[in-house]
């Protein structure tokens, strides 16, 4: 392989590890607060894609503004999902919470299906993301630089709100103590909900990029991906947004780099978040950055 | 009459009635209402076998479609004779020990499900030992490998072209037969040492520890029963289909047998046989809402894939405000359904006499 179609394949393995990491914050904010995978993040993901695509496409709005108005409308409908789906369990056994979950994506993507029929659309890509650069012989499009600025200064932002604003300390102390931070006076409904709209709307931030990249959308867009970013949550230690990032990145790179340097195994692509899954189940189930999480009496 | 020989005349009577429905079902039946009886034996077992595992041990497993799939590619490669497979892989050469083999239903059911079975320990070992979720994801993630592994191991599973022409080799007996066999072992199993075990672990995993049961090893071994009638049902779904392809099993397949499970109610076997006869045949007559119709003046267009919009709201409604799903975790009884239709008098005079 040579330097130049390494560092293509290093830019591309970047790009796709930071809209990995955008979604996996989300499994992994949720995962953090009512300890449950919520697999209609993947759903979410996948209707922000559209909401962005009738916004541009049906409503003729410039992208600027239609991709903001998709961000913020895909961070309610995560509101939405938990207020309907997950806080009437709330007392429930861990499985009903699971099964609703499940419920809600299966809804979602069929509903999706009838919606927006199983037929692919082309998801819309400004000029200016589509501007093509020549470094010497690689060629890289500017949305493979634009993906990982945005996906930073969207960290950079989720950084700031957890660590320095009030809700941010609200949220870190129901992630740590669920009923103790309840005792304290902490709104944990609110919380909650704003969680699930900071995790959906980096979720949509992520599902408008990944249409750019890959412009073809159909209604089951989110299952893979969806699966894929909760797996890099696990990797890099769940809970952790840190972690996530890292797991986003680890498994972006390691796709990519798999393909690049064994494309007999292209193929197997897919499977290599399921098999890393299972490798660091085995060897550090509390992933790379991970602190233990006891089961309580 | 006295309740234990009531219940033995009911029981006898009632499985000779069985033996009759089967056995008058084809002169009353087309062979659209016998395809999808047939269906229902097979999603009655693959919902016991997910029962067992989510509803009476309490383990969160999605891997159903991956075993299924285990079980019905096994199942079909031994079934077919050399030549179909010939037939088959013309793409590529199939693997050539297996070219000559073909077996009958019944090794070839029981190799399905061995196989099965052999990867549910492989998978449950290392992740059975850790919290509940992950086995969820875990097993989730197995069927997906096990789909991907499939699609590209082309000499051995045709690739993602699939098997076609997998003989048909079953019939109303056998579907309903395994079905029943299933349904009694499964029974027996819950009824015995092991099946308390199981409901020990899913009512309080700390409490059943501390009063020294081995959870790892019982939570494996209903995995693993689980896994091994999953591969049963797989097989025997691609005999009655006669066309499998590796997509057939993606990890939104398991969610129908969740489905079935959910409704019928987590921890009943009766709820499991009742809600997979119920949604399979549910199933097909919703079919109508995707064809277009014609009420009159009124025309209103088909919608396709509304079916599935439909059971996922189901599933929902059932999760939100009928945990229990139909059962809940009650089991059918004949003292019941006595009770029930108004000559409990008689039960209730022969308690008194004990």
């Amino acid at each position: 392989m040579t330097i130049d179609a390494f560092l293509q394949h290093l830019a591309n393995g970047i790009s796709l590890g930071s809209l990995y990491a955008l979604i996996a914050i989300g499994y992994t904010m949720v995962y953090g607060i009512l300890r449950l995978i919520n697999f209609a993040h993947g759903e979410i993901f996948m209707l922000s894609t559209y909401v962005a695509l009738y916004g541009v496409a049906l409503f003729t709005l410039p992208w600027q503004l239609a991709f903001l108005l998709a961000i913020l409308i895909t961070g309610l409908m995560g509101v939405l999902i938990e207020k309907a789906a997950y806080s009437p369990l709330r007392e429930s056994p861990k499985m009903s919470v699971l099964i609703s979950a499940i419920g809600i994506s299966f809804f979602l993507q069929n509903l999706g299906l009838v919606i927006f029929t199983g037929r692919p659309k082309t998801f819309p890509r400004p000029d200016f993301f589509a501007k093509m650069y020549d470094f010497g012989g690689i060629k890289i499009m500017s949305l493979t630089f634009v993906i990982p600025i945005v996906a930073a200064i969207f960290l950079g932002i989720l950084v700031f709100l957890v660590n320095k604003t009030k809700m941010g300390m609200a949220m870190r102390a129901v992630s740590k103590d669920f009923e103790t931070a309840r005792l304290m006076g902490i709104d944990v409904d609110k919380v909650i909900s704003y969680t699930f709209f900071i995790g959906s709307a980096l979720a949509a931030v992520g599902g408008i990029m990944w249409g750019m990249k890959f412009p073809r959308i159909d209604p089951l867009l989110g299952l893979l991906p969806g699966l894929k970013c909760f797996i890099a949550a696990v990797v890099g230690g769940i809970g952790s947004i840190t972690g996530a990032v890292i797991g986003g990145f680890f498994l972006g790179l390691g796709e990519i780099m798999l393909v690049a340097f064994f494309p007999e195994f292209s193929g197997y692509r897919d499977a290599f978040a399921f098999v890393l899954l299972i490798i660091i189940l085995l060897v550090k189930p509390t992933g790379i950055i991970g602190e233990k999480m006891t089961e309580k009496v | 009459m006295e309740y234990s020989k009531l219940k033995k005349i009911l029981t006898i009577s009632s499985f000779f009635l069985l033996i009759a429905l089967i056995y008058f079902a084809p002169n009353f039946l087309n062979d659209y209402a016998i395809r999808i009886l047939n269906l229902s034996a097979i999603y009655v077992i693959l919902a016991v076998s997910l029962n067992l595992t989510n509803g009476f041990t309490g383990l969160f497993s999605l891997g159903h479609a991956g075993f299924m799939s285990i079980g019905a590619y096994t199942t079909a490669l031994l079934l077919m004779t050399e030549k179909t497979k010939i037939m088959n892989f013309y793409m590529y050469d199939i693997w050539p020990p297996l070219q000559g083999i073909t077996l009958h239903l019944i090794p070839s059911l029981l190799m399905g499900g061995t196989l099965a079975a052999i990867f549910a320990v492989v998978i449950g070992a290392p992740t059975l030992k850790l919290r509940g979720d992950y086995l969820a994801i875990a097993t989730l993630g197995f069927g997906e490998i096990i789909r991907v592994i499939f699609t590209n191991s082309h000499s051995i599973t045709n690739g993602a072209l699939g098997l076609k022409g997998i003989p048909g080799v079953t019939n109303l007996w056998w579907n309903w037969g395994i079905a029943a066999l299933v349904i009694l072992i499964v029974k027996n199993i819950l009824d015995s040492s092991y099946g308390f075990a199981f409901k020990a672990i899913r009512d309080d995993e700390i409490a059943a520890e501390s009063m020294g049961i081995n959870i790892f090893k019982y939570k494996l071994m209903s995995f693993v029963i689980s896994a091994f009638f999953a591969g049963i049902g797989g097989g025997l779904l691609a005999v009655l289909l006669s066309t499998i392809d590796p997509i057939m099993f993606r990890f939104v397949f398991t969610y129908q047998f969740l489905m079935i499970v959910v409704i019928g109610g987590l921890g009943s076997l009766t709820g499991s046989v009742i809600s997979g006869i119920f949604i399979t045949i549910m199933m097909e007559v919703l079919r109508f809402v995707e064809q277009p119709m014609n009420l009159g003046p009124i025309a209103i267009p088909g919608i396709p894939g509304m079916r599935m919009v439909i059971y996922s709201l189901i599933l929902l409604f059932v999760i939100l405000f009928y945990q229990k799903g139909i059962m809940g975790t009650n089991e059918f009884s004949w003292k019941w359904i006595i009770k029930k239709i108004g000559l409990g008098k008689f039960i209730k005079k022969e308690a008194a006499e004990q």
